[in-house]
């Protein structure tokens, strides 16, 4: 052992080390969690140097080039993009009034704007890695950032936080290849999956070959991930093609463009409606009228409380059956007396909205012509219903022994009776003929 | 074998005359390094391919020639950086750790003052760095990212570029200690 370990010295230990990180990385893995001491050392170490830097930066160089270097240059410049910023904002917000707007001020109009409680701020770093695609933003969890929290500007969606420390907030960008969001297109409300490629464009993932997506159409947030609210610009589709069961949408980030220096962080997030697009014409194509079912269609516009379905017929039918007892719907007591529901005619009976507006008694004594061929009403003929089921009563009424054999042909059920009378039905309530005795339901 | 080759393989003087680091600036030139890879590509995107960290970490074990303290070395920056990443701890660590190790047992056999070794050395690690953290992002993290040849072999060749005169100054700075 000790002449392996002196021989071998330098392979041990390097195996010793490469085993101990591999440990690190698994507790980290299996676990889902962070080794929050070294992080929270080294960003809080490094944070305040980038801060520094980026502070003497701003008021050197930028001083300088702000005011001696390229002084007209740069304050057209910066004009034109207060300008194009003012646009955009107006575009995606229903054009509210920006008198004045630098990105500065862009974002803080945004930030009173939008509904979404946010806070701003600006990006001081980027990740380390030569594919990095996370950056630092100057807030961290003592301004109430947390992980999981949307970054947006008001020109689109930016990415989300992956870590809060106190200073500082470490932040995945959309173009990240493991970040992933709900989004939802403008124009056919097409529902998708955003995922970063690791460089300028992302991916809608996730939507059928049937689904129309057309290049231009924008792509808003869905709210479907519980990180973005709902009604975020994204990007413009840049390119569509079939693959082989999803279509591969790329999507330019429109939150991105020029590199986000300020940012907002959505502290809590309000879901908004997805600005209405041009509609896309539908993916089918409606066949012309016939001639003749053309000149069927009534010409003009409907009248006012005509009677169109079944369910507006009977509807009057019961309306006019409580107007001739002096009933009105809604207004009875528990216990009261209700509308006596045999005493209604036939569905058939009352087929025109005229007719139904008729008072019964006059449909019921002269039916009209098309009513001539429906049983006649009986309301004259049928006594009460047995609310009570059991067996009929005895009373001796040839009909109750033979209930159905010629009654319904010759008798047709009458409106409130179903077209096939149940078998157990039939011991209940048996079809009357007209010229049937009546008789007084058994109370037995 | 050629006379040139002999050359490249012999001792190179380097390891007594140069010198040593202080302490402060083994832990400065790392910090440097990773603090320039984390600000510089805010405002120089292109300067984005730069693995300083990296070079930095081949520069030490070259020059140090100690596969031991090489691979703490390497192991050291690799977890600074992995501190400012989003990935788990030690990915960077296990990286550099191996680029340490084995830029410190190939120092041992090259001359490593000669430019061409170093390019060429720089190169060679910058594609085994770029491959071996590909291979450990797939393997232990399940992460299906895509390892670009072609792109890799150019930031290699501009940072291998970047390493010459870069240890040059760094060589200097050793000197001057």
């Amino acid at each position: 052992m000790d002449f392996f370990l002196s021989r071998y010295r330098h392979l041990t230990v390097l195996l010793i080390v490469i085993t101990a990180q591999l440990l690190l990385i698994a507790y980290q893995v299996r676990t889902n969690r962070d080794i929050p001491l070294i992080r929270v050392w080294a960003v809080t170490a490094v944070t305040p140097v980038e801060q520094g830097l980026e502070f003497v930066r701003r008021y050197t160089w930028g001083f300088v080039e702000d005011y001696f270097v390229l002084l007209n240059v740069h304050s057209a410049n910066v004009k034109l993009q207060r300008e194009n910023g003012q646009l955009k904002i107006d575009n995606n917000y229903l054009k509210n009034e920006l008198a004045t707007a630098d990105r500065a001020r862009s974002l803080s109009v945004f930030e009173a704007r939008t509904p979404s409680k946010t806070i701003a701020a600006r990006v001081i770093g980027n990740g380390t890695g030569a594919n990095s695609k996370v950056v630092f933003v100057d807030r961290g969890s003592t301004s109430g950032v947390e992980s999981g929290m949307a970054v947006v500007t008001p020109d689109g969606i930016v990415g989300k936080v992956v870590d809060a420390y106190p200073t500082a907030s470490l932040v995945m960008l959309i173009t990240d290849p493991t970040f992933a969001a709900g989004v939802i297109s403008q124009k056919n409300r097409v529902h998708g999956t955003l995922k970063g490629q690791g460089h300028a464009e992302c991916l809608v993932d996730y939507v059928q070959n049937e689904e129309r997506v057309d290049v231009g159409e924008w792509f808003y947030t869905s709210g479907d991930d519980r990180i973005f609210p709902k009604g975020f610009p994204v990007g413009q589709v840049a390119a569509v093609q079939n693959g082989k069961t999803f279509k591969e949408i790329y999507v330019t980030p429109s939150g991105m463009q020029g590199g986000a220096e300020e940012v907002l962080i959505v502290l809590q997030g309000v879901h908004q409606e997805v600005p209405a697009g041009e509609l896309a014409a539908p993916g089918y194509r409606i066949q012309p009228l016939p001639a003749d079912a053309a000149s069927e269609v009534p010409q003009g516009p409907p009248q006012p409380g005509a009677l169109a379905t079944d369910a507006d017929r009977l509807r009057a039918i019961y309306k006019q059956a409580g107007a001739d007892q002096k009933h009105v719907y809604g207004e009875g007591v528990p216990g009261s007396k209700p509308p006596d529901f045999t005493k209604i005619p036939s569905v058939h009976g009352v087929p025109t909205p005229a007719s139904a507006a008729q008072p019964s008694t006059a449909s019921a004594a002269q039916p009209s012509t098309a009513s001539a061929a429906a049983p006649p009403p009986v309301a004259q003929t049928v006594p009460k219903p047995k609310l009570k089921s059991g067996p009929p009563a005895e009373t001796g009424d040839p009909t109750d022994d033979e209930p159905s054999a010629a009654a319904p042909a010759q008798h047709p059920a009458p409106a409130y009776a179903p077209q096939k009378a149940a078998p157990g039905a039939a011991t209940t309530r048996p079809p009357l003929p007209t010229s049937a005795p009546v008789t007084p339901p058994s109370n037995q | 074998m050629t006379e040139y080759t002999e050359h490249l393989l012999r001792e190179s003087p380097r390891k007594d005359a140069a010198g040593r680091f202080r302490f402060v600036w083994l832990v400065v030139i790392p910090l440097v390094a990773v603090l320039s890879q984390v600000y510089l590509p805010r405002f120089l995107p292109f300067l984005a391919y730069l693995e300083l960290p990296l070079l930095i970490t081949v520069h030490f074990a070259l020059s140090r020639r100690g596969p031991i303290p090489a691979l703490f070395y390497g192991m050291f920056i690799g977890l600074v950086q992995d501190s400012l990443s989003r990935q788990p701890i030690g990915m960077y660590g296990i990286v550099k750790t191996l680029v340490g190790y084995f830029a410190a047992s190939v120092s041992m056999r090259f001359d490593v003052q000669n430019p061409v070794v170093t390019f060429i050395l720089a190169f060679f690690f910058y594609f085994f760095h770029q491959f071996f953290y590909w291979v450990l992002a797939r393997a232990l993290l399940g992460e299906i990212i895509t390892f670009d040849v072609q792109q890799n072999l150019i930031f290699g060749l501009l940072n291998a570029a970047v390493a010459l005169p870069l240890f040059r100054i760094l060589d200097k700075l050793k000197m001057a200690n």
